[in-house]
């Protein structure tokens, strides 16, 4: 039994079936029928595009005042699944803030197309800025479930952030988690799911407000969790959850 | 004096100034190559964590008196902009460590953007009947009522009073080291009152590293063991003592009697000392132990300038008195 899952896609070896390889126990799902990847705009969008990307990044940790921490795990260009404690609506912001650039620009938000699609300055930001992956919360159809829709979004390329609580808590609990995290990882097991907390940020910007306080905030890397072999659903969202809520305590 | 010549004398120091400078200069020289002697000697049973405070303490003495130096050769405007900066990030820290709650965002923001400003801009334009009683009235009164229209009472005095305590110790004492810069009577040439505040700045720092000194070397009676575990009256009076005569050694540096110098330097480092041990408190109260340590990858800005902070108006009022200045009417 494997002591872990393979972490890179170099090292899931696919095609070798000779009983030896892990390929026998992770079984490489079929990539979503329905939803065919998508031509990839994103990597070659304009400099305008890119200098606003890097002055918002600035602008957000100098807000935020926020300091990154990286706990048993390192940056790097993999591809994650960074899953976070939602408390604030620049959390997506800080957290892709956090990055370095280059992992940044290849980190996808995932965000409400109900906010992020209601003008045109918030579409730019969406779309050529933060990459961001909106789901439609209103229509989910059968065929497009969220979890469809990000395995199409990331490809073999890119990662997510995502916040599994489902909507913002008040800061101070961690709510449940909702199973969006176990079903991804069950199609992409070899994905790096990456605990994320963060702190303070909920008071530079609380729910409901607009201007912001320059309080320092600090965001916090953890080291990565994989779906285990059949390991059941509701204990994989604990362990998922706990993964969280132990960086708090670092 | 005629224009012209104030002008020159405006920006070119005079030959106290650069005495000072220099023997500033000399002195951190020295303690940088006793800090490097120290670490040379490290396994001769030296206690490495007093050596890398004592490095610390004067790479914070360089980069002040850099800083210092720097702001006095471009101009008044600078040093209070430069100690504007100071008051924001200290007071950003002071209000990550004290609980608010939502309520009192929007309050914060005036604290932040409005108030703060403010006091450092009437510093700039030298409207001392203002900045003296900006934050102490005005704010006060501000904060607490914009924090109760925010409709939460929950705890209501506890938390006006922790904004209030920031602004007051970060940003309304602080902006008295700048303010030093415009002690009357106008139009004298600036070098005088820079040289006061670098005798400030000078004297509190030399009080801090002294205190520690003594405490490590001859500390047993603690102040109060539950505030600090460090602070004891053995540290306490000798740098207070040793401060005293550093300021009598510098009384050339400033308009005033060697006896002044000497009472101005006990009276501040008194004030610096109070407000490390006040800080302490607060710090202990929390459950911290700096500021720095408490978001990782920020210098603890606030622990470095709590003495500054406290003995800033003392100073201020000290020096007015001394140079019978007392503002009237």
């Amino acid at each position: 039994m494997l002591s872990r899952w393979p972490r890179r896609l170099s090292e899931y070896n696919f095609r070798q079936g000779d009983g030896t390889s892990f390929s026998n126990v992770i079984e490489r799902p079929a990539r979503s029928k329905t939803l065919a990847p998508l031509p990839d705009d994103f990597a070659n969008r304009g400099w305008f595009a890119r200098l606003t990307a890097s002055v918002l990044a600035g602008t957000a940790k100098l807000i935020s005042g926020a300091s990154a921490r990286w706990i048993d795990c390192q940056p790097d260009t993999c591809q994650r699944v960074y899953f976070a404690n939602h408390t604030s609506h620049l959390d997506a912001v800080v957290i892709w803030a956090a990055l370095p650039p280059e992992v940044r620009s290849l980190a996808r938000p995932v965000a409400a197309a109900d906010y992020w699609e209601k003008n045109a300055i918030r579409r730019y930001l969406a779309h050529q800025v933060f990459n961001a992956l909106l789901i439609d919360r209103l229509k989910v159809k059968v065929h497009q479930s969220p979890v469809d829709l990000m395995l199409r979004a990331i490809g073999d390329r890119y990662s997510l952030i995502v916040f599994p609580e489902g909507g913002r808590t008040s800061g101070e609990e961690l709510g449940e988690f909702k199973s969006g995290l176990y079903y991804l990882s069950k199609k992409r097991p070899e994905l790096e799911l990456v605990p994320v907390h963060i702190d303070n940020v909920n008071r530079v910007l609380p729910r409901g407000e607009v201007l912001p306080v320059p309080l320092l905030s600090c965001i916090t890397f953890g080291p990565p969790i994989y779906l285990e072999h059949r390991e059941p659903k509701a204990e994989f969202l604990r362990r998922a959850r706990d993964a969280v809520l132990r960086l708090k305590e670092m | 004096m005629p224009p012209s010549t104030l002008a020159i004398a405006m920006i070119i120091p005079d030959t106290k100034t650069y005495l000072l400078v220099g023997s500033v200069l000399a002195v951190l020289a020295a303690a940088t190559a006793v800090g490097q002697v120290l670490k040379r000697r490290l396994d001769a049973g030296l206690n490495p964590a007093i050596v890398e405070q004592f490095h610390l303490r004067v790479r914070t003495w360089w980069l002040m008196c850099t800083v210092l130096a720097a702001a006095f050769i471009v101009g008044r405007e600078i040093t209070v902009v430069l100690f504007g900066l100071i008051s924001f990030w200290s007071l950003r820290e002071f209000i990550t460590l004290t609980p608010t709650r939502p309520g009192d965002h929007r309050a914060l923001f005036w604290v932040f953007f409005v108030i703060t400003p403010l006091q450092y801009v009437l510093v700039g334009l030298e409207e001392y009947s203002l900045y003296s009683i900006l934050i102490p009235v005005f704010g006060f009164l501000f904060i607490t009522a914009r924090v109760s229209f925010s409709g939460d009472p929950k705890r209501f005095l506890e938390r006006t009073a922790k904004i209030m305590a920031g602004l007051m110790i970060c940003v309304y004492c602080l902006s008295f080291a700048p303010a030093l810069l415009s002690l009357p009577p106008k139009g004298k040439p600036i070098d005088e009152n820079a040289r006061l505040l670098f005798f400030f700045v000078l004297v509190v720092q030399f009080a801090d590293i002294a205190h520690y000194l003594w405490g490590k070397l001859l500390g047993k009676r603690l102040i109060a063991p539950e505030v600090s575990a460090g602070r004891t009256w053995e540290g306490f009076l000798g740098g207070i003592a040793s401060a005293t005569l550093f300021g009598t050694v510098l009384w050339w540096s400033v308009p005033l009697t060697a006896w002044q110098a000497a009472c101005l330097s006990a009276l501040t480092a008194t004030a610096g000392m109070a407000g490390g041990m006040t800080m302490s408190a607060i710090k202990r109260d929390r459950g911290v132990k700096d500021y720095g340590t408490l978001v990782v990858g920020h210098g603890g800005v606030l622990d470095r300038i709590d003495s500054i902070c406290f003995a800033a108006p003392v100073f201020y009022y000290a020096v007015r008195v001394m140079l019978d200045q007392w503002p009237t009417g």
